[in-house]
């Protein structure tokens, strides 16, 4: 390589270098601000912002959704499997809402309870058909019944 | 390769090749789309709405890829000012810039319905929406220049610079706490992707028919950015203007 070009070269890379550097340090230092959401692990521990909203994430918890009649009212437990905070909605819940299922909802704590403004379903990024669904649901119902019946060997 | 590099044979080479390369690409995308919108089962979660995967992720990955490759291209047209680089790498900047386009267009028609909003502020989704101003970024630098050449080479750089927002749209799901869900498809091992092998196949036709039309595209775009590039020399009135060329440098 002829000594212009490798300068030429040296002198981008170099540049890219220092780029990759300054954008790995800003999004180390902006950490906390880049969090999405906080688990109710996370609120427990006092990490979730009181003054202001803020988002909450987890799982619906099997059997607590309830809808409350004549309303657009809907009351469900977000849960990280470790701690749970009741949350309170109104309005419309988006297709993916159901239990078991990863939810993203905006809001603020007001007297113990999750007032959301907002409530977003996060998809799993699994894709089958329905039959394999319940194929799988089947085939862990039962497991479930005889308890070590056989090792693994399920779909 | 050296000779490829020089406009005239580059010119004739795609010309043979261009066509080609569109026919297989237009028949994997009727194949990919047919696969894709009537033989894969509906999801289990989602119903039909999940179709548009089948248009948004090879357009995401097109965004990436498309990229990395102006930005190779970019470096070549700045280490090694080949002119043939220069044009490939600002001719793959609208292409880029209409795959992310259709890559956010398609994540927000299917987000309002599944998470229940158009759009979030969440690291993939906004790293993704830096991509695209970054192609936009590129496309005005370049003709902000009065001399091209010269605004290919400060484009380039800007191409260059930019690619430290790949891994960022990449990892973003796996770095933060995000709204959109992390890669399906695992690609160091297909059978483990946590998708249906019926729904997995029309997706990887459609990600080889929008590669085979970006190249197919990069080559007819940079024929013509070859051609205004050099209008006036001998090779291009020959091809061009189909008669012999003026002894004197008479420009039309």
């Amino acid at each position: 390589m002829n000594p212009v070009r490798k300068r030429r070269l040296v002198i981008t890379l170099l540049i890219l270098g220092a780029v990759a550097v300054a954008t790995a340090l800003s999004i180390f230092a902006l950490q906390r601000n880049m969090t999405y959401l906080y688990s109710p692990s996370e609120v427990d521990a006092g990490k979730a912002p009181a003054a202001h909203p803020f988002r909450l994430g987890g799982i619906v918890k099997e059997g607590s959704v309830h809808r409350v009649p004549d309303t657009l009212t809907t009351e469900f437990v977000i849960t990280d499997r470790f701690q749970s905070i009741p949350v309170t909605y109104t309005g419309i819940l988006p297709d993916l809402f159901r239990v078991g299922q990863s939810t993203i909802t905006t809001g603020s704590m007001v007297n113990g309870r999750f007032v959301a403004t907002k409530v977003l379903a996060k998809h799993d990024a699994t894709y089958m058909p329905p039959q394999v669904a319940q194929a799988i649901a089947k085939a862990k119902e039962a497991h479930r019944i005889p308890k070590a019946a056989q090792g693994g060997g399920a779909p | 390769m050296h000779r490829l590099g020089s406009p005239p044979t580059f010119y004739r080479f795609a010309g043979a090749l261009r066509p080609w390369l569109m026919l297989v690409a237009l028949a994997a995308a009727v194949v990919g789309l047919y696969g894709g919108l009537v033989l894969a089962p509906p999801d289990y979660q989602q119903g039909d709405a999940y179709r548009i995967m089948f248009i948004h992720v090879p357009s995401a990955w097109m965004s990436l890829f498309v990229y990395a490759f102006m930005a190779v291209a970019g470096l070549v047209a700045l280490v090694w000012r080949v002119k043939l680089a220069e044009v490939i790498a600002m001719e793959c900047a609208p292409a880029g810039a209409a795959f992310t386009l259709i890559t956010l267009a398609t994540g927000s028609l299917w987000g309002k319905p599944m998470w229940g909003t158009w759009w979030t502020w969440d690291a993939r989704l906004t790293s993704e929406l830096v991509l695209f101003f970054l192609y936009l970024g590129v496309i005005g630098l370049y003709h902000a220049f009065e001399d091209r050449r010269r605004g290919a080479r400060a484009a380039s750089l800007l191409a260059l610079v930019g690619i430290v927002n790949l891994p960022i749209v990449h990892y973003s799901v796996q770095w933060w706490n995000t709204l959109h869900q992390g890669s399906t498809v695992d690609w160091l091992n297909l059978g483990r992707s946590s998708i249906a092998p019926s729904m997995l196949w029309p997706l990887l036709v459609m990600a080889l028919a929008t590669h085979l039309y970006f190249f197919a595209s990069i080559l007819g775009r940079s024929r013509i950015g070859l051609l205004s590039l050099e209008s006036g020399k001998q090779w291009v009135r020959q091809r061009v203007g189909g008669q012999p060329a003026q002894p004197t440098g008479a420009r039309t």
